[in-house]
């Protein structure tokens, strides 16, 4: 979180006070992936993190109850709660035809959402998705698809995006908000700075060859197995801001570009589904490249070039021929008329 | 009436033009050369290369990225030398395996440049710390500094429709004010770029210099190169300053030479009221002969 060491105490403080903040996570358009990602987290990991850190008291993956008695915990909680839950939203809200496209309990997505919104301290948008529309959002859109942001405003709204996000992205914001009791500092895209500050490509391992102008050419070729720079098979790294290439996934140290896939930009709203995984990106925050001019160039000339001296000489030529015809042509010395 | 305005005016303007004359004559003999400016300080020992500093120079003064020959998608800021978008640059030199060197290539700030002595609209200036920068609201575009240049520092954004000189100008607007020190000196990592009074750098160089003799070249290029710079370097003992592309050249500074003559001859505008005056009494002597030979007739 880029916090200070001291800090380290008062979020472990936090962490363990009784007053669990009540969590209500709501799934639209989406594939579980983001709850998946978060399922594979170690540090909390998901045990302590319902159990202990909040009170989870609505997630359709992973509570015990289903149908009515589902849907009257998340009803109850909404009441009891008011204005102290984190709204925790996963997918895409469909607007088309009324938002009939996705629908739980009864309810379409624009219905719950406007329902539990209201009575949140904050909205965390999990994956991007939820944050911007996500690939159902993506060309042509034919359920009208959006983040939501696009829905809901006047409510702080925290996005975590990314497909999956970094599980620890989205703890480390609710253990922000758990210990501090304020947002993060956000961007301009409402994505907390301590994990969306700079590009991957600022931290990627394969930076150096990236410099040094090595890269793949294709997948399987020689530069791709030997680890090279995956920019020129469409590796979205120098656009893309997340924190992927230091905090990686799944707690291994892996992640897409450790293990010969580039990035495809999944926490920009203008690069994921909106460009394709394989063409490359323009780069704009341009360094310089791991080699150098030489300190002193030989400069020679290039010489004379055959056609230009042909060229020359005959204009050269035409021009003294023309010269003493002129000449011949002058009439004689002034005396000379005179005389006559 | 207009004969009478006529001469009115030309009075004026001879007037003007001599007290302008005088004053810049005035100073010109007045400006001393000021040893102890604000400089750098490069050891090509220290350096490693890294490119922070062209990289630094960029931001801090807002240039563009320049593409290399060698790479036509633009992927990164590899100028081949100084150029309208670079003030700055790192090149190598290959000797061989294993005699090699870096070298940071940048405005020079001669003590006393012949960028300033040549321009004819004071665009390019040297403030009282020995800066030699570019004031562009005054340029004409003439690109005689450049031509002027013995390090073929200035260079000219071809490619713009208002084109302006570009060369360092030792962050005087930029990172100076902010931080104190220029961007390049600022941002090095092994200190191989220091920023500081030129007394002091050279005192500093010449330390180095005598400590080290094996590891250095016992010179200081820029003690003494035209008269003097502000920006000094140290090379490897291995490699000579000509191999990293600081040309041999003589210890007068040329601005100072011409400037000699320039002065001399338009001190107190003398020089064009000896050709006026000349050019005078020739036109009426003429007058006088042309007016006895018209009598004759």
């Amino acid at each position: 979180m880029g916090l200070p060491f001291e800090a380290a105490r008062k979020v472990a403080e936090a962490a363990q006070s009784p007053g669990r903040p009540p969590v209500i996570w709501l799934h639209f358009q989406e594939c579980t992936g983001c709850s998946e990602s978060l399922l594979r987290s170690s540090h909390p990991t998901l045990a302590s993190l319902i159990l202990d850190l909040v009170s989870l008291d609505y997630q359709e993956t992973l509570m015990a109850g289903s149908g009515e008695q589902a849907e009257k915990a998340l009803e109850d909680s909404i009441k009891e709660n008011r204005g102290k839950y984190i709204l925790v939203v996963e997918g895409a809200i469909p607007t088309q035809n009324g938002g009939i496209y996705c629908k739980v309990g009864g309810k379409t997505a624009i219905e719950s959402l406007s329902r539990a919104a209201p009575g949140a301290a904050a909205i965390v948008s999990i994956g991007t998705c939820a944050s911007y529309g996500g690939i159902q959002a993506a060309d042509p859109n034919p359920t009208a698809a959006v983040g939501v942001s696009n829905v809901v405003n006047q409510k702080p709204i925290i996005n975590i995006p990314g497909c999956p996000p970094s599980p620890y992205n989205f703890l480390s914001t609710i253990l922000y908000i758990q210990t501090f009791k304020k947002m993060p500092v956000l961007d301009q895209l409402g994505r907390p700075m301590f994990a969306y500050g700079r590009r991957i490509h600022e931290h990627c391992e394969r930076r150096p060859h990236f410099d040094a102008g090595r890269f793949a050419e294709k997948f399987g070729d020689d530069g791709h197995r030997q680890g090279f720079c995956l920019f020129k098979i469409g590796c979205k790294g120098p656009v893309t801001f997340a924190n992927c290439s230091v905090q990686r996934f799944n707690d291994i140290g892996a992640w897409p570009v450790s293990v010969g896939h580039p990035c495809i930009g999944c926490t920009e709203p203008d690069v994921v589904f909106r460009t394709s995984i394989f063409d490359k990106v323009q780069i704009h925050s341009v360094t310089p490249p791991d080699m150098y001019p030489a300190a002193v160039v030989e400069v020679k000339g290039k010489g004379a070039d055959p056609l230009t001296t042909g060229v020359v000489g005959l204009v050269a030529g035409a021009a003294l021929g023309a010269g003493a015809m002129l000449v011949k042509r002058l009439p004689k010395e002034v005396g000379d008329d005179k005389s006559e | 009436m207009i004969s009478q305005s006529r001469r009115g005016f030309l009075k004026c303007f001879g007037l003007a033009g001599t007290a302008l004359a005088v004053a810049r004559a005035g100073f010109a003999s007045e400006g001393a050369i000021n040893d102890n400016g604000v400089g750098l300080l490069y050891d090509a020992t220290r350096c490693v290369g890294c490119k922070a500093c062209v990289a630094a120079c960029k931001r801090a003064n807002d240039l563009p990225p320049e593409k290399g020959s060698f790479d036509p998608e633009g992927l990164w800021d590899a100028p081949a030398d100084l150029d309208g978008k670079t003030r700055n640059i790192i090149k190598l030199y290959r000797g061989s395996e294993s005699v090699w060197s870096y070298v940071k290539v940048q405005c020079m700030h001669c003590m006393k440049p012949s960028c300033v002595s040549v321009c004819p609209v004071s665009a390019m200036q040297q403030d009282a710390d020995g800066r030699v920068f570019y004031d562009k609201t005054r340029c004409i575009g003439c690109r005689m500094c450049m031509v002027a240049c013995p390090f073929i520092v200035p260079r000219f954004q071809w490619e713009k429709r208002f084109p302006q000189i570009v060369k360092c100008d030792l962050c005087k607007f930029s990172e100076v004010p902010r931080k104190g020190k220029p961007a390049c000196a600022g941002v090095c990592p092994t200190e191989a770029v220091q920023y500081g009074r030129r007394r002091q750098l050279l005192a500093e160089a010449k330390r180095r210099t005598e400590k080290n003799p094996g590891r250095y070249r016992s010179y200081v290029y820029g003690e003494h190169e035209v008269g003097g710079t502000n920006v000094l370097y140290l090379a490897s003992a291995a490699v000579s300053f000509d191999k990293l592309g600081l040309p041999k050249l003589p210890y007068e500074a040329p601005a100072a030479f011409s400037e000699k003559i320039q002065h001399r001859i338009y001190k107190g505008f003398i020089a064009p009221l000896a050709l006026y005056a000349a050019l005078f009494f020739i036109a009426v002597g003429n007058r006088e002969e042309l007016g006895e030979k018209e009598e004759g007739r």
